[in-house]
């Protein structure tokens, strides 16, 4: 009987979404959009950099220096310069990202064995950007000093500091950002059509219906917990394939501890719009509410930056943030092939998580029914 | 302030073309209207919802162009020129365009400053709109925190700010209570006698009876235009009222309905109203169901009714496959026991008590945030009484009592079924809900989808459906699993005539096969289906009997023969008087 | 439109302006009534500086990792040792490198830097020893660091170590300046930043919201039915809007200033003449999308599709537009923060630089008023 009554509302939940034209558009539209820009556009890597040349030398090794770095492939353009007026105002304008300026004695002091210099200035507006550019630019005149008389003695004793990437051989961007995007379109997903669900039906006045009939208090709960669920994994499954067989990003870890922890994890945020839609009258503050929340969310969870590098007193508000759980698990079973246990201790907080706003959405519910 | 008189017979102030609007692929909206409206006459554009009302109305602001025709509105052609006639006309839309979070002052000042009213006119003008509308105690109250009638008189003096040559009024009536509807009428008739030409756009057929002149519309054609007492006239000396009925009123109009020779029949309290073809009268006599029969002066929706071809019959199939819930003698099935609900210090329904035994039809009548809705939430659980019980079939429906909810069937004022799902995904979905399943669920729906006629439209999806439609849907839905307790808020605002009598005739049928019904209304021939009214205003319940008691306690010399309004006003009048001594 | 340009000469000018100045003062009652605006306008403002301030930082300092002395002696003591005191390592060290493998799985430090056995011994025969850094490549962002750190440590190292044997300094010295922001705080380029963003949720969805509020409860036409023109309908509007948008960019100035300490080295002047005319192209698209949609479900996801994200991602915001995907840049030049952002973070940093300012003004002008084209297109006095 029970059954029967709640396999009725979430088949009602389901249609619902899949009917409405603009459900539709909000379940197909955004993932799309954001999978293809995030994976594409948000790269911290720098490449096509404009770069100016301001040479004063016109000895060999100046002109060596310029041409290593036109041919690293990092760089898209080198103008040359001739005057420091020039380079402040394309700095200023930000013309260019980063000047290299070679004083008049450099070709001389090599080849005299003096200690060479050149100035790299660079546009701290950029720092990211500017800070990855004096590293690309540090290791190609590193290279050419090695090859200058006094490089070449010293290198005999140089110790070599060999790079190994674990998980990520080539440190592929899309490796890291696609696996961070199962989780979080979970979340956006979940919880608009959640939020939604509830000040939908308010505002449509069938929310009444629901309440008249036989429906227990905690069946409209379940019924409205189960299909964005449901969605939550479809959406899961979706990128999942795609960052499998579009993105190549390896699954090296158990699908099944992934869904598995997935559950949870929709619960943990399906239960938080719950509670938002609890909280609002209209659409609107639903939306907003949402939005409110899925911000600082996704700030918060180490998907931008690691949650270690924040300040000790702002890491605490990260453990409520189901994201934070997830991410480790999703990242640690595409790459890592994280442990059983491992799995285990990431999805504990997301039930605790979803015990809390469960209970606390299902408090409101009741009290919003008087 | 005082505009030239205009005499019908001088230069119409809107003239209709062969007038054809269409949206997309349906049938037209509008279908080749044609037609005068002359300044200083109430002209009503009467209708069921969805008869091109609001669509005409748009047509003549300028502010929606038809795809044929024209139309020419004081002398300036709408498609032309509309800003000369949007700065000459007040056009009230259906949801006023007030601004809810603004005061009634600040609308009034909005309204001014966009129409130009000077300034030195300002408060003249104010005052006695503010006079005439009553408004004056609540200037710096909340568009929003006003009540349905009081938006309505701030929404039509916002149009009236500066005097229009023109009105457009679109459904003033809608949600107003018969008083507030008196005092709008009033105002109404005050600009006519100023010259002013007002344009009434409604679904209640008896407010078309004080227009001047009417256009009724149907589906988008154009039905009769001319003086109501024309349309009334086609049935004069054939409308009866049937008195003495032996036996039940239900049944018998159920019968009398199948009869040959009778149009259209209503319940009217205790007695029966009859429309016959021409030339016949009702079957009288010992063996037939009624003693008397006295000609009666006929309404406009007998004419009307008379002109869409006669009402639907009396037999109803839904009531007809219903099993009988035997009529104990036992304890009511709806109980209020002091019913009372306070939201702050405002008190919304005040210790409301009546029972209703099994197979009665129970009316709470009211005029609007009287808390007749708020006495309907709490009997069927969905607000919790701040003191006081109810009880549907000995429950109290508010600690989880899903078997009691099982028995009752609910249907709410505005269309409240999932209008993006379709009418078997909806019929689907309410069987499971309420425990349908296997065989039993498939007997049903077809059952209700061959009685409502859904099966060739079982795909459609509901919010597409005409209003009519919907109602069935609705009330389909809501005795799907046979309930032995209706639950209807309001069920037959804004629906054409024929589908109203088509929802009594089957919930008639399933009041005589023990159903108890409990039914909120403003609708006053709602209330002479009811076997009980209880008046409740301002949060209290003035009067409890049946529309004839209701009736008797208001004749006087001057109203041998109140009508049902007239009951209405008076006892709320009565209840006022009562309060200020 | 021809029409009401004649009405428009029927009004005498006062008119109009008792109009407009009611439009505006019907919508500013709004505004102060709907907490949502106020929300949206200063207490969302509030939250984004505040987690980019402190939360959001790409600064990386103290990334954990793992030190393994496979063999102890002085030289690789004292290697460990100048690890140890690198500022950006915190450092557990250990004997195997097999002890830290699971805790560089589990993410619980970001590398492993191993010391090899023998380095001493091929240290000492001149020979290239070498020293190994493992790093978690899922996080490259990360990974890179560690290895350029690491890098860092070791050449460092070497050098102190050389210039006491007196072994001349290396060939070849890059000295490093970072203009405007020599410390590098990313808060300082992140804030400025980040109050583009607020413009664009003031400018794009608040607006966006509103007006389509104004369609779904039929005020808009009730409005449309009265002499208003639709220009002024429009203009009273979008005011009360624009200066909502200044004033929530202004408490992020004073914020970002008095608490965040940014430096503010340009003109208020030019602050203001750039933030006014973001706030066209912005409001544009609001009005736009709204008029689109007349929906106000619709018209929040359409605004943060369209403006929200972009603004975030595609505007060089967080990174770099350059290394995007050709085709992704051909699109960054329609989103209006892509010029607003970095005039901001010079007005911030470097200063007045007015022929940078005069071409973002120029373009953002541009956009605006393709914006309003459209959406003046779309808001006829017509409806259905």
């Amino acid at each position: 009987m029970w059954w029967t009554r709640l396999k009725a509302l979430i088949v009602k939940e389901l249609l619902a979404v899949l009917r409405d034209p603009k459900g539709r558009t909000v379940l197909i539209g955004p993932p799309i959009i954001q999978l293809l820009v995030f994976s594409y556009a948000a790269t911290l890597e720098v490449t096509n950099v404009d770069l100016m040349v301001l040479n004063r030398d016109d000895g060999h090794w100046s002109r060596e220096v310029v041409q290593q770095i036109g041919g690293s492939p990092t760089f898209r353009s080198i103008e040359l310069a001739s005057s420091p007026h020039e380079v402040r105002l394309a700095i200023d304008t930000q013309r260019v990202l980063a000047v290299l300026e070679i004083g008049p004695t450099f070709s001389r002091d090599i080849e005299a064995g003096r200690p060479a210099q050149v100035q790299i200035i660079l546009d701290g507006r950029r720092s990211n950007a500017s800070q990855i550019v004096s590293g690309y630019l540090g290791r190609i005149v590193g290279a050419v000093a090695a090859e200058t008389p006094a490089g070449k003695r010293a290198a005999s004793e140089t110790i070599r500091v060999e790079a190994r990437n674990w998980f990520n051989p080539n440190l592929t961007y899309q490796w890291f950002m696609v696996p961070n995007l199962v989780a979080s379109i979970a979340l956006l997903i979940g919880l608009i059509v959640t939020a939604l669900s509830v000040a939908r039906e308010r505002e449509l006045g069938t929310f009444d219906q629901l309440i008249v009939s036989p429906l227990r208090t905690h069946e409209i709960l379940l019924g409205k917990l189960i299909p964005p669920m449901m969605i939550g994994l479809f959406h899961i499954t979706i990128y999942i394939l795609a960052a499998v067989f579009i993105f190549g990003v390896p699954l090296r870890g158990s699908l099944f501890l992934l869904y598995g922890s997935a559950i949870f994890y929709l619960a943990a945020v399906v239960g938080l719009g719950l509670f938002i839609s609890a909280l609002s009258m209209t659409q609107q503050q639903a939306i907003l509410g949402a939005f409110l929340f899925m911000v600082p969310a996704m700030l918060l969870s180490g998907f931008a930056t690691p949650i270690e590098n924040m300040p000790s007193w702002l890491q605490p508000v990260t453990l409520i943030n189901p994201l934070r759980y997830f991410l480790v698990i999703v990242k640690g079973v595409f790459l890592k092939d994280i442990p059983l246990a491992e799995v285990v201790h990431q999805t504990l907080p997301l039930c605790l998580i979803a015990i809390v706003t469960l209970s606390s959405a299902a408090w409101l519910f009741r009290r919003r029914l008087e | 302030m005082s505009a030239p008189a205009t005499e019908p017979g001088t230069a119409p102030f809107v003239r209709l073309t062969a007038v054809t609007k269409r949206f997309g692929s349906a049938p037209p909206a509008l279908d080749a209207v044609a037609g005068e409206i002359f300044g200083g006459r109430v002209t009503g554009l009467v209708g069921p919802d969805g008869a091109g009302k609001t669509t005409l109305m748009r047509l003549m602001t300028g502010l929606m162009l038809p795809d044929t025709g024209t139309i020419e509105v004081l002398g300036y052609d709408t498609g032309r020129d509309p800003a000369s006639i949007q700065a000459a006309i007040g056009y009230m839309p259906q949801r006023f365009g007030l601004y809810e979070d603004l005061s009634v002052q600040e609308n009034l000042d909005l309204y001014a400053d966009l129409r130009g009213l000077p300034k030195t006119e300002r408060s003249r003008t104010f005052g006695e709109l503010l006079e005439f509308t009553d408004l004056a105690r609540f200037t710096t109250r909340l568009a929003g925190k006003l009540s349905g009638g009081m938006k309505q008189k701030l929404g039509l003096a916002c149009a009236l700010l500066r005097k229009p040559r023109l009105l457009l009024l679109d459904e003033p009536g809608v949600g107003v209570d018969p008083i507030s509807r008196r005092d709008l009428w009033k105002m109404v008739g005050n600009l006519r006698a100023e010259g002013i030409g007002v344009v009434w756009s409604t679904a209640y057929l008896e407010e078309a009876e004080a227009c001047d002149h009417v256009f009724l519309l149907d589906k988008g054609r154009l039905m009769f235009s001319g003086p109501p007492a024309e349309m009334t006239g086609r049935v004069e000396h054939r409308v009866f009222r049937l008195s003495g009925i032996r036996g039940r009123r239900r049944e018998a109009l159920a019968r009398l309905l199948e009869e040959e020779g009778v149009v259209d029949g209503v319940i009217q309290g205790e007695a029966i109203r009859l429309v016959m073809k021409p030339g016949l009268s009702p079957p009288l006599g010992d063996t037939a169901d009624a003693a008397d029969a006295a000609v009666t002066p006929p309404r406009f929706e007998d004419a009307f009714v008379d002109m869409l071809g006669g009402g639907p019959g009396g037999r109803s199939r839904l009531a007809e496959t219903q099993r009988e819930f035997a009529e104990g003698a036992g304890r009511p099935v709806i109980e209020a026991r002091g019913l009372t609900k306070r939201f702050g210090d405002f008190t919304a329904a005040d210790n409301i008590t009546f029972d209703i035994p099994r197979g009665e039809i129970f009316g709470l009548l009211g005029p609007n945030g009287a808390g007749k809705s708020t006495t309907f939430k709490m009997l069927c659980g969905l607000l919790k009484p701040t003191a006081g019980e109810g009880r549907v079939a000995g429950f109290d429906l508010r600690r989880n009592a899903p078997e009691a909810r099982n028995r009752l069937g609910y249907m709410a004022q505005k269309f409240s079924l999932y209008g993006d799902l379709s009418v078997i995904q909806n019929f689907n979905f309410f069987a499971g809900v309420y425990g349908l399943s296997g065989a039993r669920k498939r007997e049903r729906i077809g059952l209700m989808s061959e009685i409502f006629d859904f099966r060739t439209i079982l795909d459609m999806s509901a919010k597409d459906l005409p209003l009519g439609l919907k109602q069935r849907l609705a009330l389909a839905c809501a005795v799907l699993h046979e309930p032995e307790v209706l639950f209807l808020d309001e069920p037959t605002s804004g629906v054409d005539p024929i589908t109203r009598r088509e929802f009594w005739t089957h919930i008639n049928g399933l009041v005589e096969k023990g159903v108890t019904v409990l039914v909120t209304t403003h609708f006053m021939d709602e209330a002479e289906y009811c076997d009980r009214i209880s008046l409740i205003y301002r949060g209290r319940s003035i009067a409890l009997g049946s529309p004839d008691d209701m009736k008797a306690r208001v004749a006087s010399k001057d109203l041998p023969d109140p009508t049902m309004e007239d009951a209405f006003i008076a006892l709320i009048q009565g209840s006022e008087l009562k309060e200020a001594a | 439109m021809k029409a009401e340009r004649k009405m428009a000469k029927a009004y005498e000018p006062a008119g109009r302006a008792r109009r407009f100045a009611a439009l505006v003062r019907k919508e500013s009652y709004q505004v102060i009534r709907d907490p949502s605006s106020i929300l949206i306008a200063f207490v969302l403002p509030l939250v984004l500086l505040f987690l980019f301030g402190y939360g959001v930082s790409l600064d990386t300092t103290r990334t954990r990792v793992a030190l393994v002395v496979e063999e102890a002696t002085p030289l690789t003591r004292d290697l460990a040792a100048s690890f140890e005191a690198s500022r950006y390592f915190s450092v557990v060290t250990g004997r195997d490198r097999r002890e830290f493998e699971d805790d560089l799985v589990l993410g619980r430090v970001r590398g492993i830097l191993v010391i090899p056995a023998g380095f001493a011994a091929e240290h000492a025969a001149g020979r290239h020893p070498s020293v190994q850094v493992i790093v978690d490549g899922s996080d490259p962002n990360t990974a890179n660091f560690v290895q350029n750190y690491a890098q860092g440590a070791v050449a460092n190292w070497e050098r102190q170590r050389l210039s006491e044997g007196r072994t001349p300094p290396p060939a070849i010295a890059a000295e490093q300046r970072f203009w405007f922001n020599p410390q590098l705080t990313s808060r300082n380029f992140l804030v400025p930043g980040s109050i583009a963003i607020v413009m664009t949720l003031v400018g794009t969805l608040l607006t966006s919201l509103v007006v389509a509020r104004e369609w779904e409860r039929g005020t808009m036409e009730a409005m449309m039915a009265t002499p208003v023109s639709a220009a002024e309908l429009l203009a009273g509007k979008l005011l009360p809007y624009f200066v909502l948008g200044l004033a929530s960019m202004t408490l992020c100035v004073l914020v970002a200033v008095f608490l965040f300490d940014v430096p503010f080295r340009g003109s208020v002047a030019a602050l203001y003449a750039l933030s006014a005319t973001f706030l066209m192209p912005a409001l544009g698209q609001g009005l736009l999308i709204s008029a689109a949609t007349k929906n106000q479900f619709l018209a929040s996801q359409l605004a943060l599709i369209s403006a929200f994200l972009p603004a975030f991602l595609l505007s060089g915001f967080l990174f770099e537009i350059n290394s995007m995907p050709t085709v992704i840049q051909w699109v960054t030049y329609a989103v209006p923060a892509r010029y607003l952002i970095p005039s901001l973070q010079t007005v911030f940093l470097a200063g007045d630089i007015w022929p940078m300012f005069a071409r973002s003004i120029a373009v953002m002008f541009l956009i605006g008023c393709m914006f309003f084209a459209l959406a003046a297109r779309s808001t006829r006095k017509r409806i259905g």
